[in-house]
């Protein structure tokens, strides 16, 4: 069998860390070899040494035998490598045919051969059984389509090897079963597939062969119909897989937050969501699941005081804060893990002494009767949320931006808990961390659950959320469409409500 | 760490100035002049007293400009419209000051009080339309330049200067009375031979202190920070951005409203057509300068001033004076990159120190 890629030897350094340390990895032609990892671990470092948006440090590329030397992601993309991100690189205001040959002609004013084009995109769509509309506007299609458009899109190309970055981030089960069916579609026309993931289960349905990294090295290539997911965890961590902790019921029946007929429009008139009913009771988790985009960061912002509301009720403890500033909800127990860390909850340029000030800057905990803020009292709290939620810094003077995602994400999560909230809302709270951190920081949400913290846990991760809630309710379009109780919850369940499959 | 950290911003000024001084002495060797004699002159102009004074003189408002482009730096809001904001300050705050009479205190109070409220009020403007239509504030502060010029110059010759037939006498506002003037400090310095070193430094210095306090120690500038930081992180932690908005432009413009305080209450005692015009500019330089820092900034304004002054010798020996204009572009460029380059040095320490405790933990 021939190898579509042989790497030998491949190396890559940044700043302090070794990326990629002697890699060698050969993957054969027309199969799906996965790459899995924890986050860190050097996976995407080098696949975009193979796509050419790095160059390594050391080591030789072959590609079908022949040795490459790529300075840019062109030069890859000649040699047949395409890559679909984990974010799709989509505007939503043009075609499918249009978001397809983007960027394939040099800029001329000769009219595009639209029909031309349509007919050569149905072929690839027809040979690879990947149904698609070529007049469809990117902003109509759901994720999963999106997501056959940057697969049409690369193959369209020539793309011979398709590198696909945890392309099953962002979808629901049923979307990952239709991946998966049009991934072994293209792999039984011959074409080569690098599937990088660190879902085990999914990796082992997939792939042909399996090789796992950890801290930047290659430690095995193993075939996938031979190996265990223990032994695969084993490798990829030096430990078993964690799970969210198990639940006692503990909640008091004393209600953290009530939301009464809550709706909201979004400016263009579409409603973000609407007639929202729930309460969460103090020791208790709510979780939240949908699929992104159906209104759950929109009711999260709301509670915060940050996105409009039309109608409705928020009473957090026994106030109405409808009303009130976000400033003020905040001052009345309200505490807030947004979904990105970096743009919305913390400073990445500031260090971590007032890293830890972000949010009770104008509360008493931080300011003088002067309106001065008590520094000396930040960097104090700030060493208590380094020490209580195990961030690995070398002090509290360092930058946000220094420190690693799960560290980041540790300290941001340590800042609203330490803050003594009375209701906190979590959204995406283990998003893109390593397993040490996700496990510390679920953990840490069990314990101020059982110390009678009212919880709201919004999650793309629906193991997190059957895991931790003690509740959950499905989001579809805006609506409640269905609550379940954990126990009797799955996956599969889920993604069908959170889908609309099931009503 | 620390200190060092310390020690590695104070590097990045240092550098600059060398890499600059380099720069001009290629320059001026290829226009053929002796660098080493050039500098020698300048430096040996300025360091005369009557210099030291003038420099300090012109120091002070171009400093006090700096520190109102800085409170908009810092929290990501480019305020261009100091420029219009302290003339029109200055313009109702003589017109006013003339017109009263008052025990001095209460009457230098009185035409700083106006002068703040005023370019307060003007710079709300652009902070207004930001926060309510959308409008840029470079695009706004920009054009209230040339609205604020325009209501200036006809208020100048229209309302506060009755034109006398035949008269050639340019526009002016009347001269203020005694008590509205605020002294030299020559003679509580024991200086009384060299020119006057006005009052009005005193106020750039509270100017300075004033600004690191809002900025740095208060929540409302933790507010400011964080918001040019990361906007979206600030006002999720509880920060209202358009109040912000419109306060930090009222702030930015009431310290431009003190810019022109020292010429008027020093040594023009009158608002006329030739009242020192270009400060607001100038002040970007400085805060560009001085990285918005309060100690900063003073030096890059006593430098700016420096060059101006000594700069002025040069024509006697036949060098060009324009040098003077490429000194300063080149020092300002030069301290730009090296903070630059300080500030990823420094980034890049810290990550890999933070990524050794990762390892080692």
């Amino acid at each position: 069998m021939t190898l579509a890629i042989d790497l030998s030897k491949i190396s890559k350094s940044f700043p302090g860390v070794k990326a990629n340390d002697d890699i060698n990895l050969k993957i054969k032609e027309g199969t799906i070899h996965a790459v899995v990892g924890e986050n860190g671990a050097g996976k995407s470092t080098l696949m975009k040494i193979l796509y050419g948006m790095l160059k390594q440090d050391e080591g030789t590329i072959k590609i079908f035998n022949d040795e490459v030397n790529f300075s840019s992601p062109k030069d890859a993309i000649s040699k047949g490598i395409g890559m679909v991100h984990q974010h799709f690189m989509l505007a939503d205001n043009l075609s499918v045919l249009e978001s397809i040959i983007l960027g394939m002609d040099k800029a001329s004013l000769k009219v595009l051969n639209k029909s031309k084009y349509t007919e050569e995109i149905n072929e690839i769509t027809k040979k690879y059984s990947m149904p698609l509309n070529t007049l469809s506007m990117i902003d109509e299609l759901g994720v999963g389509e999106k997501q056959r458009v940057e697969i049409i899109k690369v193959l369209f190309r020539g793309a011979k090897i398709l590198i696909l970055d945890e392309p099953t981030a962002v979808l629901v089960p049923q979307e990952v079963n239709e991946l998966f069916n049009n991934l072994k579609n293209l792999k039984d026309s011959g074409v080569t597939i690098i599937f990088i993931s660190h879902k085990l289960d999914e990796v082992l349905e997939i792939a042909d062969e399996i090789s796992v990294m950890r801290g930047g090295k290659h430690i095995d290539t193993v075939d996938a119909n031979t190996v265990s997911k223990t032994d695969l965890a084993e490798m990829m961590i030096g430990q078993n897989l964690p799970t969210p902790p198990k639940r006692e019921q503990n909640s008091i029946d004393e209600k953290s937050l009530i939301i009464n007929n809550l709706t909201a429009e979004e400016e263009n008139g579409r409603k973000a969501f609407s007639n929202i009913n729930f309460s969460i009771n103090q020791g208790e988790v709510v979780g939240i699941a949908g699929v992104e985009g159906n209104g759950q960061r929109e009711l999260a912002e709301a509670i915060l005081g940050v996105y409009p509301v039309e109608s409705g009720e928020i009473i957090l403890g026994e106030t109405t804060i409808n009303d009130l500033s976000t400033r003020d909800r905040r001052e009345y127990g309200l505490s807030f893990i947004p979904e990105d860390r970096q743009s919305q909850g913390l400073l990445m340029d500031v260090s971590l002494s007032e890293n830890v000030i972000l949010g009770k800057q104008s509360s008493k905990k931080y300011k003088t009767k002067y309106h001065n803020i008590k520094f000396n009292e930040a960097a104090v709290n700030s060493n208590v949320v380094i020490e209580n939620f195990d961030v690995r810094t070398p002090g509290n003077e360092t930058l946000a931006l220094a420190l690693s995602g799960g560290n980041q994400q540790k300290f941001v999560v340590g800042r609203e808990i330490e803050n003594k909230p009375s209701l906190l809302i979590a959204s995406q709270p283990t998003r893109g961390i390593d397993i040490g951190a996700q496990s510390l920081i679920w953990n840490k949400l069990r314990d101020a659950r059982d110390n009678g913290l009212g919880v709201l846990l919004i999650s793309a991760d629906l193991d997190e959320l059957i895991g931790l809630s003690d509740r959950i309710f499905v989001i579809y379009e805006g609506s409640f469409v269905k609550e379940l109780d954990p126990e009797e919850a799955s996956p599969e369940l889920l993604g069908s409500y959170m889908t609309g499959l099931k009503t | 760490m620390k200190l060092s950290l310390k020690f590695t911003t104070l590097l990045a000024p240092v550098f600059a100035l060398i890499v600059a001084f380099g720069l001009s002495t290629v320059m001026l060797y290829l226009i053929g002049e002796d660098p080493i004699e050039t500098f020698k002159i300048m430096y040996d102009y300025g360091k005369t007293g009557k210099s030291i004074v003038s420099i300090l003189n012109r120091s002070v408002p171009l400093y006090i400009s700096a520190v109102a482009v800085a409170v908009g730096f810092k929290m990501g809001l480019f305020n261009i419209g100091v420029e219009s904001q302290y003339l029109m300050g200055a313009l109702l705050s003589a017109a006013l000051g003339a017109a009263v009479a008052l025990p001095s205190i209460v009457h230098i109070s009185l035409i700083i009080f106006v002068a703040i409220l005023t370019s307060a009020l003007w710079a709300a403007i652009a902070g207004y339309l930001k926060v309510k239509k959308g409008v840029h504030e470079v695009i706004s502060t920009i054009m209230l330049n040339y609205i604020g010029t325009g209501i200036s110059a006809y208020l100048l010759a229209n309302i506060f200067f009755e034109k006398v037939e035949l008269s050639t006498t340019a526009p002016q506002t009347d001269l203020l009375p005694e008590t509205a003037r605020i002294p030299s400090l020559n003679g509580v310095l024991g200086i009384e031979d060299l020119p006057n070193l006005h009052g009005f430094i005193v106020g750039a210095v509270f100017v300075g202190i004033l600004y690191y306090w809002i900025v740095w120690k208060t929540s409302l500038g933790f507010d400011l920070r964080a918001t040019g930081s990361s906007p979206i992180a600030a006002k999720f932690s509880g920060a209202n951005p358009g109040r912000l908005t419109i306060l930090a432009m009222m702030i930015s413009g009431g310290f431009a409203g003190l810019v022109g305080m020292a010429p008027l209450t020093g040594y023009f005692f009158k608002y006329t057509t030739d009242f020192p015009s270009g400060l607001g500019f100038a002040g970007i330089t400085v805060a560009l300068l001085g990285r918005n820092h309060p100690i900063g900034m003073a030096f890059g304004a006593i430098l700016l001033s420096f060059l101006e002054r000594s700069a002025q010798i040069l024509d006697l020996y036949d060098v060009p004076k324009e040098i003077e204009k490429i000194m300063q572009a080149v020092i300002v460029l030069s301290v730009v990159v090296a903070y630059e380059v300080v500030k990823r040095y420094v980034t890049n320490k810290q990550i890999k120190e933070a990524s050794k405790v990762v390892a080692d933990g």
